[in-house]
């Protein structure tokens, strides 16, 4: 506590509130920023004031005689220096124009570089908003837009690093509905997605509408770059013409991601799109890069070259927009397009307790033995008191553990048997576990649905998420 | 690691020609298997070797993992395969000290 000027006590309360006050006010006049810069870019430079350092796209006439304008030789000068970049490299660069699908962990450091590096044009897609764990890895998001579009987040972070870029703002998600329609515009495609079925459809929609494409993908510790659809080499499908199984698609949310590694894949997919947009160097075509954060090892990897079976561009394939629209890429895949976790539907309701239920149980008193059936790393970040840690994966080991606890119960507590919980996550792997249980004889398991999700959404607002 | 149940191809040797361990030695191709992504999980591996039989192929060093991690099946057809940093079919004949490489695709971001 301390004293303000006028001597009224001020706590840590009133200044956080007032910090959350101003923060939200400061992001507020950064949008009408952004907008208003978005109204200028569009004027040109008609009116022929511009002669501030940063304010609008140069006059087209200067790009196509390829001379740059005082601001632009200043501004892109260690580009021009460089012998085997320069201005015409610039001038490339500057006519082009890039669409970047995603605005997360792959998607923030490349849209970063290509509004910096002076891309004339780039579009954002993605439909989420912004939420505090994405910020270790989604550099381009601030606390202050923590709840609001990704994609205005990410193109107020962009014009706020160059202003003479054209931001093109997409926030919807990316569907063949819409594809089309939005990638037509742009030159050069960066995949930033996260899941299995955008990669095939935006893989497919740059085949239907020959435009090259930069994919990257990260996952842990690991990542991968390849250049698809470019210079007749490969596309996506001719390397996986069959989709990954279910089981192998993880994502982030579940498998967890350093997030300085997404971080260099999208940077180097900033830098494989300038070189396709500036015409320079050697795109990593029919090749694929593997980044190994761990062992700090990068190996290239020579890929297939377009496959003649392939049935998106092989010889006999005709992928046209109408086939693309109509194509169910979440059947294909058997995945959905939204990252929304699976929710699966396994016990009869009578095996199956809410967070709310085991509270009850909890408060009485009544016997009973509660097991949290994630890995091991999980359980160490947060478990709920009196768990007893088995990993699904251990179950079966764990069985006269499990056995032991319930004699010692009875032991405690003769008149009646005790019950068994099981608990995870999200309520998935719960059910699993006591599908197994009741097949190894214990039939009175019951799982928590919802998992540690739902205790905290329902139960305890204060409990940990993760 | 050595595995000596690898089911030679048909191949006639004497046995009174040559000891076991001689066979062994100079009929046995020894590679090293690099595992990514899903197939580091499956196999809670990065690498390892790998004795093969001559003439075995790239399908055969396959069918070979997948008996000791069967949970490789999982991902046996959708892969990239490299031998010695380029691309293979699997038909191809592995040689003594290649380097196999197993590549699942990753789609996370
Ligand atoms: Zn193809």
């Amino acid at each position: 506590m301390a004293m303000d000027s006028n001597g009224a006590v001020e706590t840590a309360a009133d200044v956080r509130r007032e910090i959350s006050s101003l923060e939200k006010a400061k992001a507020q006049i950064e949008d009408r920023i952004s907008a208003l810069q978005a109204r200028l870019n569009s004027y040109g430079l008609e009116d022929g004031s511009e002669k501030t350092n940063c304010s609008a796209p140069p006059p087209a006439e200067d790009l196509f005689s390829g001379k740059l304008s005082a601001d632009m030789i200043y501004r892109y000068s260690r580009h021009l220096l460089l012998p085997s970049f320069g201005v015409d490299a610039q001038a490339n660069l500057l006519k082009s124009s890039v669409l970047v699908i995603g605005a997360g962990g792959l998607g923030s450091p490349a849209l970063l570089y290509l509004a910096a590096c002076g891309v004339g044009s780039v579009g954002i897609v993605d439909n989420d908003v912004v939420e505090l764990n994405n910020l270790h890895r989604q550099i381009i998001h601030s606390e202050a837009y923590i709840g609001r579009s990704k994609v205005e987040s990410a193109a107020a972070a962009c014009r706020g690093i160059n202003s003479t870029v054209q931001i093109v703002e997409h926030k919807e998600a990316f569907r063949t509905s819409n594809a089309l329609e939005i990638m037509r515009k742009y030159d050069i495609v960066v995949d930033a997605t996260d899941n299995v079925p955008s990669r095939y459809m935006i893989s497919d929609c740059c085949v239907v509408l020959g435009k090259p494409l930069i994919s990257g993908a990260a996952l842990g510790l690991e990542g991968q770059l390849t250049v698809y659809n470019y210079n007749g080499g490969p596309c996506y499908r001719c390397l996986f013409p069959t989709p990954p199984p279910t089981t192998a698609c993880q994502r982030c949310a579940d498998s967890g991601v350093l997030g300085v590694v997404p971080g260099i894949i999208g940077c180097l997919q900033a830098l494989e799109a300038i070189k396709v947009a500036g015409a320079v160097g050697e795109p990593l075509s029919g090749r694929m890069l593997l980044f190994d954060a761990l062992s700090a090892r990068i190996r290239v990897v020579k890929i297939r070259g377009r496959s003649s079976q392939c049935e998106a561009c092989g010889e006999n394939a005709t992928l046209t927009e109408q086939q693309f629209c109509n194509f169910d890429y979440e059947k294909f895949t058997q995945t959905p397009l939204s990252t929304s976790p699976l929710k699966l539907q396994l016990l009869p309701p009578e095996a199956r307790i809410t967070s709310k239920e085991y509270n009850e149980i909890n408060k009485k008193g009544e016997p009973h033995i509660l097991i949290d059936v994630r890995p091991a790393h999980h359980y160490k970040i947060i478990s709920l008191p009196n768990s007893l840690n088995i990993p699904l994966g251990s179950l079966e080991g764990g069985l006269p553990e499990i056995s032991a606890a319930l004699e010692v119960n009875k032991a405690g507590d003769n008149s009646r048997d005790s019950s068994l919980y099981v608990i995870c996550r999200r309520g998935n792997d719960s059910q699993r576990a006591v599908d197994c249980l009741h097949k190894m004889g214990f039939t009175s398991a019951k799982d928590i649905i919802g998992g540690l999700e739902s205790w905290a959404h329902d139960v305890d607002p204060k409990f940990p998420t993760y | 690691m050595k595995d000596t149940r690898v089911q030679e191809p048909c191949k006639y040797i004497p046995e009174k020609m040559v000891s076991e361990e001689e066979q062994k030695d100079h009929t046995s191709v020894k590679i090293k298997v690099l595992f990514f992504a899903r197939a580091r999980d499956l196999t809670g591996m990065t690498d390892m070797s790998l004795e093969v039989s001559p003439g075995a192929t790239a399908h055969d060093c396959l069918n070979e993992l997948i008996s000791k991690f069967p949970g490789l099946e999982e991902i046996r057809n959708c892969m990239v395969l490299a031998l010695n940093e380029e691309y293979t079919l699997e038909s191809t004949v592995v040689k003594d000290r290649d380097e196999l490489a197993i590549i699942p695709p990753i789609s996370g971001g």
